[in-house]
Formats: structure tokens, sequence, C-alpha cells
């Protein structure tokens, strides 16, 4: 492949969220045909009307559909961008349209519970088996298997606003990584690659949990070194939490982990980031999530990470305390409090 | 009473049409087109080495083998051939480019063609109908003469190998496959037995002769090399690490492949040393399925559609494995600090061998061969026409998991790939064929009870309890074994283990077969009761028979 997909064959995108629509419009920019589904006809009327999606314009080359059928059938590489609530379920209507030549390259960056949470008790604890990352719904839920995934500071807006930015493709498969770098690079967007899928699908997921704190820090005003405090110890929680899940440490010093820690810690565009902020200024996590448009990922995950952290028997004082935070046990203040007590140990080598 | 027997007939009875016989009747031709292709691959790929550095790697590396490691088996010329091969690459190294490439390539043309001369199998029909015939005529008149008592037995008909050998899983499923594509059957391998076992099965469910790669080792024994080569076996020699040596092998495996031969191998490469099931496979020999399955589709035209190939798993149950005591001690030095003395092996001379089939025969206990169903090339299950079927039952077409924008397209990264999902898939299918004896479990709950009896020690020190400690009370030992048993039987439920049907019994009936069973040719049997107490006389066998149901998150529920 050149550098320009000259080919008809158009690329599809699911989800016509913020993150979505960025990537449709990042792929509009070298490919005559972008195929973006969204989930109900209405939706797909307005967009086409409007001709734009969740705050963003779109590029002339994106056709809005609300047929999977059409897209899994016209298309050889498809991203999917959905939540990750309704990601399985989504999986199981695309499946059927899917065969091993396709390329799935996910933008998830949120975990699958497999089992009814009624199932869960002490004899069957959360693990790892009932915890299942994007790559792995695909994998389990249709016979592609050229699975990758997307990660790295890519803030919806700034994409769409035409800032410069880069993203790591994350796959088992090289040419995943060369058709992900063929089909998404462009002047503004560098595209790095990376064999450590979990690793990567790990750092976009873990790092919203410490977005949704360092939110708090900045809801209360508690200033800058705090914030980096708060950062440095959440990446060392995230490092140790990933290699309980099987990543290894060194994905978390990349692009997609320290460098989306970054940009989410830092930005009133990271939903997650919002959800820690307004949670500091008095508002309860109920009122947040029914008042925001998209999902923040970083709240499901906080519930998670802490079970599963129970099970595999690893500290993370900064999960816990948020998830007691978000459970209503404790007020923001009291948590920073807490945590500024907790007696950490000395700077651990993490890698 | 007599159960009525299920007799196979063969699946197609003119062994001339068999792709093995054909293959054998061409074999020079055969070996010549496996020279050119392996030496062309070779070419093709540099790993990053001039080909004159390849050749002096092997050179080298062929030289220090035969000094350090000389077998019977090696040919006389090996000196002398090696000798030449680097006297011709030094004194070329001054000629031109031009010249000294010539010379380099003839060179790794002449190692390539005495490679794969030696690879080759030397299948030969009347070899194999005499080895069938010896095979399955002798040890039943062994067992006859054994079990049912009296010279006279010899003659009768009463018990048959298959007495001896239980075939479970899918036997007709892989009669069908073996009809419409090509079958690799890929077992478990625990004891140097597995090989003529799984011969006597391909012969005994009716199918023609497997080609299959054994160890070189094994041709050092006169009456092994033998049924080796009479059941159609290539060689492979684990002393030989070169990349040239490998290309070669990979491209006999995966042109017979492509000719139709169905062939076998052990994934596992060697005999589990430890006696757990093995999780590593070796990819290189599988990747051949892959690569011979593509090229397969690369090569098919709309009136020759391009054959399948099938892979089966399938996996070998004893309750007893000859050489447990000498592998286990093997895989104890490889991974624990302590030094253990080197056995020898069961299996060094024709008479041990004899003996140990002797007693195979004259005693009770069991073999149970459990084959799988079969699976395409990335391990997704085929129906009995062969058809892929994926997880969600929908049918697919391995052909699209090497099309790229349309086309069938060469990603020899993409196909490593798929060699470990494969195994991965591989080593799933053998825990759930493994059939789960009451000597398994016999041994899993006395070793677990230990570790739980002894939570600061670690394995090593477990291992080296004085006599006094390991002495279990048998109501106990009844208890958890019972337990045991149930989540035993909870898991084959799920489909996710096999259980023998001994397995079923009252429980100290099956713990009396068990500990009659376990270890019971070892010269100290690993586990025996005495009056109310269950004495472990034989830590290390103990350890390895235990290995066997490693993998079932068994270990909470003690």
């Amino acid at each position: 492949m050149g550098s320009k997909n000259t080919s008809e064959t158009p690329v599809g995108v699911i989800g016509a969220g913020s993150f979505g629509t960025a990537v449709s419009n990042i792929l509009a920019e070298k490919n005559k045909r972008v195929l973006l589904y969204a989930r109900s006809a209405e939706k797909v009327a307005t967009i086409n009307a409007s001709r734009e999606c969740a705050g963003h314009k779109i590029h002339d080359h994106i056709e809005v559909t609300n047929d999977l059928e059409y897209v899994g059938q016209s298309c050889n590489v498809i991203f999917p961008v959905v939540p990750s609530a309704n990601f399985r379920s989504m999986m199981k209507e695309l499946a059927p349209y899917l065969r091993p030549y396709h390329i799935l390259i996910h933008g998830t960056k949120g975990f699958d519970l497999n089992i009814d949470r009624k199932k869960i008790d002490e004899q069957n604890p959360l693990s790892r088996e009932h915890v299942r990352t994007m790559s792995e719904v695909i994998k389990e839920e249709s016979s592609v298997v050229r699975v990758g995934c997307l990660a790295g500071p890519n803030l919806a807006r700034e994409i769409s606003d035409k800032k410069p930015a880069a993203t790591v493709v994350a796959s088992h498969f090289d040419e995943v990584i060369r058709v992900g770098q063929n089909l998404l690079r462009n002047d503004r967007f560098l595209i790095y690659g990376s064999n450590d899928l979990i690793g990567i699908e790990l750092c976009g997921i873990l790092k919203n949990i410490i977005a949704v704190g360092a939110g708090t820090i900045a809801g209360l005003e508690l200033g800058e070194n705090a914030k980096a405090l708060f950062i440095s110890r959440g990446l060392v929680e995230m490092v140790h939490i990933g290699k309980a899940l099987g990543g290894n440490a060194q994905a978390f010093l990349s692009l997609a982990g320290v460098g989306d820690l970054m940009a989410t810690s830092y930005s009133n565009l990271s939903r997650n980031f919002t959800v820690g902020n307004r949670l500091a200024k008095g508002e309860t996590i109920d009122e947040i999530i029914a008042s925001m448009e998209e999902v923040a990922e970083g709240v499901k995950t906080i519930e998670i990470i802490n079970e599963l952290a129970q099970t595999y028997g690893v500290r993370c004082p900064i999960t816990e305390t948020l998830h007691r935070v978000i459970k209503k046990e404790m007020t923001v203040n009291e948590a920073h409090r807490y945590l500024m007590k907790f007696p950490f140990r000395a700077e651990i080598d993490i890698v | 009473m007599r159960k009525q027997k299920v007799r196979y007939s063969e699946i197609i009875p003119r062994t001339q049409q068999w792709p093995i016989v054909q293959l054998s009747k061409n074999r020079k031709a055969f070996i010549e087109e496996v020279s050119q292709e392996s030496f062309d691959n070779l070419k093709r790929i540099t790993r990053g080495r001039s080909l004159r550095e390849e050749l002096e790697m092997t050179v080298y590396r062929e030289k220090l083998r035969i000094k350090a490691n000389p077998w019977r088996v090696d040919p006389k010329d090996e000196k002398p051939f090696w000798r030449s091969i680097q006297e011709r690459l030094a004194d070329s190294a001054t000629l031109p480019p031009q010249e000294a490439k010539e010379i380099e390539e003839k060179l790794l043309y002449e190692i390539v063609s005495r490679y794969s001369e030696e690879i080759a199998g030397n299948f030969k029909r009347n070899s194999y109908r005499f080895a069938k015939a010896f095979i399955t005529f002798g040890f039943a008149r062994l067992l006859n003469a054994a079990r049912v008592k009296g010279i006279l037995s010899l003659f009768s008909r009463q018990l048959d190998l298959d007495d001896k050998i239980h075939i479970v899983g899918e036997p007709e499923h892989i009669r069908k496959l073996a009809k419409k594509g090509t079958v690799v059957m890929v077992p478990t391998h625990f004891s140097n037995l597995d090989s003529i076992l799984i011969g006597w099965v391909i012969q005994f469910l009716g199918l023609p002769a497997f080609i299959y790669g054994a160890g070189l080792n094994l041709f050092n024994l006169k009456i092994f090399a033998y049924f080796m080569n009479s059941l159609g076996a290539y060689k492979v020699d684990r002393r030989k690490k070169n990349p040239v040596y490998l290309e070669t092998l990979k491209t006999y495996s995966s042109k017979a492949l492509r000719r139709g031969c169905h062939s076998l191998f052990f994934p596992g490469g060697t005999r589990s040393r430890s006696g757990k099931i093995e999780k590593a496979l070796k990819l290189g020999l599988l990747s051949t399925t892959i690569e011979g399955q593509r090229i397969l589709y690369q090569e098919e035209t709309p009136e020759k559609p391009a054959t399948k190939v099938f892979i089966v798993p399938v996996v070998i149950n004893y309750h007893f494995t000859l050489e447990a005591p000498a592998l286990i001690n093997e895989h104890l030095r490889r991974t624990g600090q302590e030094r253990y003395y080197k056995e020898a092996d069961e299996f060094t001379t024709s008479y041990k061998i004899a003996t140990f089939l002797f007693k195979f025969f004259t005693k009770g206990s069991n073999i149970s061969v459990s084959i799988g169903k079969g699976m395409d090339i990335l391990g997704n299950y085929v129906d009995d026409e062969g058809n892929s079927i994926d997880a969600a039952g929908k049918p697919l077409d391995p052909k699209d998991y090497f099309i790229s924008n349309g086309e069938i397209t060469v990603d020899h990264q993409r196909e490593q790939e798929y060699v470990r999902i494969l195994a991965k898939r591989i080593v799933e299918e053998y825990h759930k064929y493994n059939r789960i004896f009451a000597s398994h479990l016999v041994a899993y709950t006395a070793f677990k009870m230990m570790e739980r009896k002894n939570p600061k020690l670690d394995l090593y020190n477990v291992l080296r309890l004085p006599d006094e400690d390991t002495v279990i009370d048998y109501k106990e030992f009844k208890k958890a074994w019972k337990k045991l048993r149930k989540r035993v039987l909870k898991l084959h439920k799920k489909g996710k283990v096999g259980v023998a049907d001994h397995m079923l019994e009252k429980a100290d009936a099956a713990i009396e077969l068990g500990l009659n069973n376990v270890g019971m040719y070892h010269a100290r049997r690993p586990l025996i009761k005495k009056g109310d107490q269950i004495i472990i006389q034989d830590m290390n066998t103990l350890y390895y028979y235990h290995n066997r149901m490693e993998g079932y998150g068994l270990e909470k529920h003690i």
C-alpha cells in the first residue's frame, strides 16, 4: 500500500460518539469512503441533515449508515468505537457479517464483564476470566483474529480541531499495525506500533481511574504539586494492577501509558477528568452520570479494578479510595486527607 | 459375557493408492524436490546473516555435535563430509564475489540434500504389513497367554489388543476426515511407547499409514528403527538446531502434507518431563500445517479445489509411565537447584523394552487413547464433512485467514501468530480430552495434601520430606479424594475433562484401583495403603503422576 489508500474499498467505523467521529474524520482525509455506523435511524438522519456529529463537523468522504450488514460486507477494515458496556452486544450483531479476512482495530478504553454480578460472591470472586478487554471480546464473539487497538493521548475535540497528535496501534499482527498506519497517518497524526496488545489496552483502561482522581484534585484546587504527586503515584498503581492482569510494565511508559495519562489528567476535555472535577465540586456521581452525554469509562473501571485487586491481593490505595468516594462512603476531601497519610513505600522499581 | 467389538474397515483398502505409498515410490524425486524448495527458501530468508556466515556457523555446529554427542545411528562419513565442506568454503573465500557465491550456493545445496536424504522416511509397504500383523497378532497372543492362563490360550481369540487399549472420543470422525482431506494427528507425549501405540491406533482405525517425525535417537535401537521405518517415520534429529537443518525438516513435512500424506507429530517435542500435559508446544513443525494449507489455497484452481488440512489432537492416558522416575528426575534437575543423579533411561536397550512390554501385557493396566474432534488450521472445529465451524456455530472458510484486501497474501509474521493460536487451541483440547484415572487422582490428592500440610515448604523441600512425615490417615485421604472427585465430575459435566469409567465406582473401590495402578511397575511404588494409612514411598514419582492433573484449578478444593 502506498501513502494514500486509493482503492475504493471503504473503511468502517462503528459508533458515532465523539471519538468515533474523530477517527472517521482522520480516516476520511486519506480514504475516499468511510462508513460511519450510528445505532439509530433517527441519529443517522440528524447527522446527515446537519453533517455534524457529537459536536464535530464530518468530512465529505463519510457516509453515515445504520446498516451493520452493509458495513461488514463492504469493508475489510473496521474500527469499532463504542462504550465498553455496549461492546459485546454490538459485536454479537456485527459478527454474522464478519469473516476471518476482516481486520478490527478498536478504540474503546474499558472492560467487558462477562458474568452476572449476582453470581459474584466470596466463593467465586471476580477474576481475570470474567473481565475481558475489547480485543478479547472481538475474538470471543467473531471469527476475526486480526485484531488491534488504538490508544494514546487522543482527546477527540483536539483531533477534530486538526491539532497535532499521535496514537499507538497495538496488535499481535504486524499486518494490522501496518494497515492502521496506512489508513490513519497524516501530517498531523503520527502512528506508533506495538505488539503488546493487552498491555496497551490496559494502559488506556487503567489511566481513566487516575484521570478521575486527577479531576478531583483540580476540583479541590490543591495545586500542581499535589497533582503531579497523584499522577506519578497513580502510574505506579497502574503498573501494579496491569502486571497482575497480564500486562507488562514497558507498555505503561509508552505514549499509550504515560502519554495518555498526562493528556487525560490535565484536560477538561476528558470525560473522566470532568467526573472527578465535578465530584470535588460537590455533585453526586448519579447527577454527574445523568447529565453527561457520553459514558465516562473510568467509573465502571474503578468498580471492576477495586474488586479484582481484592481477588489478586494487589494493594491499590488510589482505586480503593476513589471507589469509596463513588460509593459515598467518603467525601473527596476525606479521600485526599486519607491518601496523604497512606504509608506509600519508597519509589518502587516497576520496570 | 462378551461385548460386541467395534471393527473398523480400512478407509482406502488399496494400499497402492495411499499417498505415503506414492511418496515412497518416488522417494528419490521427492527428496530432490524437498532439497530444491528448502534451498530456495534458505536463499530467500537471510536472518541478517550472509550465506557464508550461515554456512560457517552450520559447519562449526555440526563439527561440534559430532565430537560432543555422537550416536550409533550417525553415518560413518560425517567427519569427511563436513571437513570437505569446510575446506571448500575456506578455499572460496579469496575468490571474486560472484564465483564465491556460486560455490557457497553449491555447498548449501549439498548440505540440504544430505539433510533431506537423512530425514526422509523409508516406508515399505511389505514391512508395514508385517509390522502391522506383528503388533496386532503378537501382542494379542501375549495378552491372551497372560490373561487367560495356560499355554493353549496363546491361540485363544478371547482378548485382543483393544481390550487393553480403549479408544474413546471421536474415532468415526477422524475416519471421515481422512477421506475428506489431510489429517495431522497431534498426540500428547509421555512415553516412548507412544509411537508404537499410535501406530497401532492408526491401523486399528483403518486409516492409511501416517508419516511422522520420530526422534533420531529412537533409531539407535534396531527393533524400534524397524517399526518406525515400516510405520512411515521420518527422522528428526534434536541435536541439529541449525537453521539449515530446521528449514529442510519443515519443508519435508510441509511438502508431504501438501501431497496429501496424513501426518503425525508430537507437538510437545519430547516426552513431558514433568508429567504435566504439554503447555508450550514446539511451533516449528506445527507451522508447516499452516504454511502448507496456505500454499494449497494458493495453488488451487476452480477445477481442483484445495485439500483441507485437519488437526486432530489425541490424548494418551496411562496409569503408569515406564520412564517416569528418569523423566521426573531430569525435570527436577533442570528446574531445581538440587542435584539429582542421572539414572539410565528405561528405554535404552531392547531387553528392557521387551521386559516392559511383557509386564505391560501381563498385568492389568489399561491405556486409553482419546481422539479429539478435528479442527482446521486455526483451531476451529470441523464437522464430518470437513467444514470449519466458528464458535457461534456458523460455517467459515479458512482461506479467509490468508486473505488481505481480497487476495491471498504471504505474511510470515501473521502465520507465526496463527501457529500460536493453533498451539493454544491444541493445549485446550488436550485438557478437555485428558481422561482422569483413579490413579491420577490418588496421586494428586496425596501430593496436594502433603503440600497443604507443609505450607511453609517450597516444592523441593516437600519432595525431600522425611519418611515419617509422608504418611496420611486413610479417612482423611478418602474425604479429600471424594471432594476432588466431585469437582472433577463437575468439570466433566461441563465438558472440560474426560473421566475413566472406573472413577464412578464406590470411593473405596476406586481408590483401591487407583492405588494399585499408580506407578505400578516402578521399583518403588509411589503410594501404598497399609492398614488405615496411606504411605508415600517415592515423592518424586508421586509428584510426576500428580502433575497430570495440574491446570484444572483443583488445588482450591483440597
